[in-house]
């Protein structure tokens, strides 16, 4: 109860803070009229998602869709990896070195070589999300399932577990608050990638509404499209921390100050 | 390198293997390598702990016991010497092992009952079958109500003693246990020292249990293996020749007492114990 009152005011405070910035914004715009190509005012905007709000919402959904795909395929490939690399010394000499030092060069200039590879359809896009999505998912994955206290081993070791039951009952779940720690900041990375794709390959999705209106130098249609990014990267964020509170009853994070049995 | 199959020195003949011995410790040494060099947890260890016994482990801290523990359940590979669990040299942990760790290490995730239960799943035991017991265990070591909440709930005496039940769920013929006393109140300890005497003299599983507590390790014990450290050693093996079952008030008689002195007078000799 008290808890649900805390986030109420807490949602409160946010809206408060949002409702004031549009304000302030709104006011600025109207006493030191900015060329609209600079900054439009906040209500020009929204009269501008009005004209053609399909539009938008089409854009928006494409590439959540892209985004989605991306950080899925991120999260089963990245899992798999990490219990390899945990698993054998050979795969983390080989696939784990080589993917550490791929995060050192910027993915991003690897696009136009994903267009090269597969078209312009929607492959690129998901590969190029994939590919920016991977890299947190598999090292805080590695840490997650490396960072076990030893003697949780010796006491499944002590009854004769199978090295899969110790990966099952011990390994994974102990490093779900790690890995979901992972998986918040994939989640950021798959939207980024998804941008980036379709800035190269896009025929559709908020990229390519973004490429478009400012080849119109139509700022706010631009500033439309941000904003759309924006919430979809917020609501995809709480999602993913919303699958983290169902997965993670017992973690430290989400205990509350009564200890009530469940 | 390790030399796990290596007989005794050759300048100290290897003791022939009692028939009755459930695990016969050889010349067993263990060190740990560091950047300050090895350091020897264990140093020529001789010891046959026989079916059905129990003995306790006492010495100073850092002298290896729990070392030694792990090294009988199959957990840490001895740098030399050899283990023998029922008259096959270990590789690995033992059939029908219990151990209690010195930190509790109870899952987080899982409630008391369910990290009780982790021993069956592992051993590919229906837990359905065990739950019962299960319960029964956790009764009888003061957890009644609590078998639902989850281990950040509870007192670290209480999370102690979940992980005794979690050790003896399986009725395991061999029982190590770590210090799992070590955090309780006097009068608590008393309690479960009389419930683990009478779980043995029931079960008659042979025991190997560290402590800290001179008189609980008299109190519940067949023999007293007393240890010291740098490199770690046993110094002194004495038998407890005291009628069971025993009963708290033993702890008053003479012969109590005299073992208590003999113990302190041997730590207090080695400069462990700063009496006056
Ligand atoms: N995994 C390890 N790596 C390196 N050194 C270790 C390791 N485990 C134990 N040691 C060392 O071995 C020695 C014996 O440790 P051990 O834990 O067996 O002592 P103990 O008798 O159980 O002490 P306590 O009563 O404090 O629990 C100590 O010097 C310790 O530093
Ligand atoms: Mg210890």
């Amino acid at each position: 109860m008290m808890r649900r009152l805390q986030s109420l005011y807490e949602s409160g405070m946010v809206l408060i803070v949002l409702i004031g910035t549009l304000l302030l914004w709104e006011a600025a715009v109207f006493v030191l009229r900015p060329p609209p190509i600079i900054l439009p005012a906040p209500s020009q905007i929204w009269r501008e998602f009005l004209i053609t709000p399909g539009y938008f919402l089409q854009q928006s959904f494409s590439t959540l869709y892209t985004t989605v795909a991306g950080f899925v395929l991120a999260v089963a490939i990245g899992l798999a990896l990490a219990v390899g690399i945990v698993h054998s010394k050979f795969l983390e000499r080989t696939v784990y070195t080589l993917l550490v030092a791929l995060n050192s060069v910027p993915k991003v200039a690897l696009a136009p070589l994903f267009v090269l590879w597969m078209g312009t359809g929607i492959e690129p896009k998901i590969a190029i999300a994939l590919m920016l999505a991977l890299f947190s998912v598999v090292i805080d994955a590695v840490l997650g399932l490396r960072s076990v206290d030893p003697d949780m081993i010796n006491l499944a070791r002590a009854s004769r577990a199978s090295s899969f039951a110790i990966l099952r009952k011990i390994r994974l779940p102990n490093a779900l608050p790690s890995i979901f720690a992972g998986l918040k900041v994939a989640i950021s990375f798959a939207l980024v990638g998804t941008i980036v794709g379709e800035f190269v390959a896009g025929s559709e999705g908020l990229g390519f509404a973004i490429l478009t209106a400012q080849g119109q130098f139509d700022t706010p249609r631009v500033f439309v499209c941000l904003i759309l990014l924006g919430l979809l990267g917020t609501i995809l964020f709480y999602i993913v921390e919303f699958m983290e509170r169902l997965a993670l009853p017992w973690h430290v994070s989400q205990r509350t100050g009564h200890a009530a049995a469940p | 390198m390790t030399t796990n199959g290596m007989a005794a020195g050759p300048d100290r003949p290897p003791h022939p293997i009692a028939e009755a011995a459930y695990v016969a410790i050889r010349q067993v040494g263990k060190s740990y390598g560091s950047l300050k060099g090895a350091v020897h947890a264990l140093e020529g260890i001789d010891l046959d702990i026989r079916g059905g016994e129990f003995i306790s482990i006492l010495g100073p801290s850092g002298c290896g016991k729990s070392t030694l523990l792990k090294c009988i359940a199959g957990l840490e590979k001895p740098t030399s010497g050899q283990i023998q669990v029922q008259g096959k040299p270990l590789s690995g942990p033992p059939d029908r092992l219990g151990m209690v760790f010195q930190r509790d290490v109870l899952l987080d995730w899982r409630t008391v009952l369910d990290n009780v239960l982790i021993t069956a799943e592992f051993a590919h035991i229906p837990t359905a079958s065990v739950r019962e017991r299960a319960l029964q265990l956790l009764w009888r070591f003061g957890l009644k109500g609590y078998e639902d909440r989850h281990p950040w709930e509870l007192s670290g005496g209480m999370r102690q003693r979940a992980a005794i039940c979690r050790a003896l769920l399986c009725d395991p013929d061999l029982l190590l246990m770590d210090e799992p006393f070590g955090a309780l109140d006097a009068m608590t300890r008393d309690d479960l020292n009389l419930e683990l005497a009478r779980i043995w003299q029931d079960t008659r599983k042979t025991v190997a249990f560290v402590t800290h507590g001179i008189a609980e390790a008299i109190f519940l014990s067949d023999r007293v293996v007393m240890m010291d450290r740098n490199p770690g050693r046993i110094i002194e093996v004495i038998d407890i020749d005291l009628p069971r079952p025993r009963h708290l008030a033993v702890r008053e008689t003479a012969e109590f007492a005299h073992y208590v002195g003999h113990i302190r007078h041997l730590f207090t000799s080695l400069g462990l114990l700063k009496d006056g």
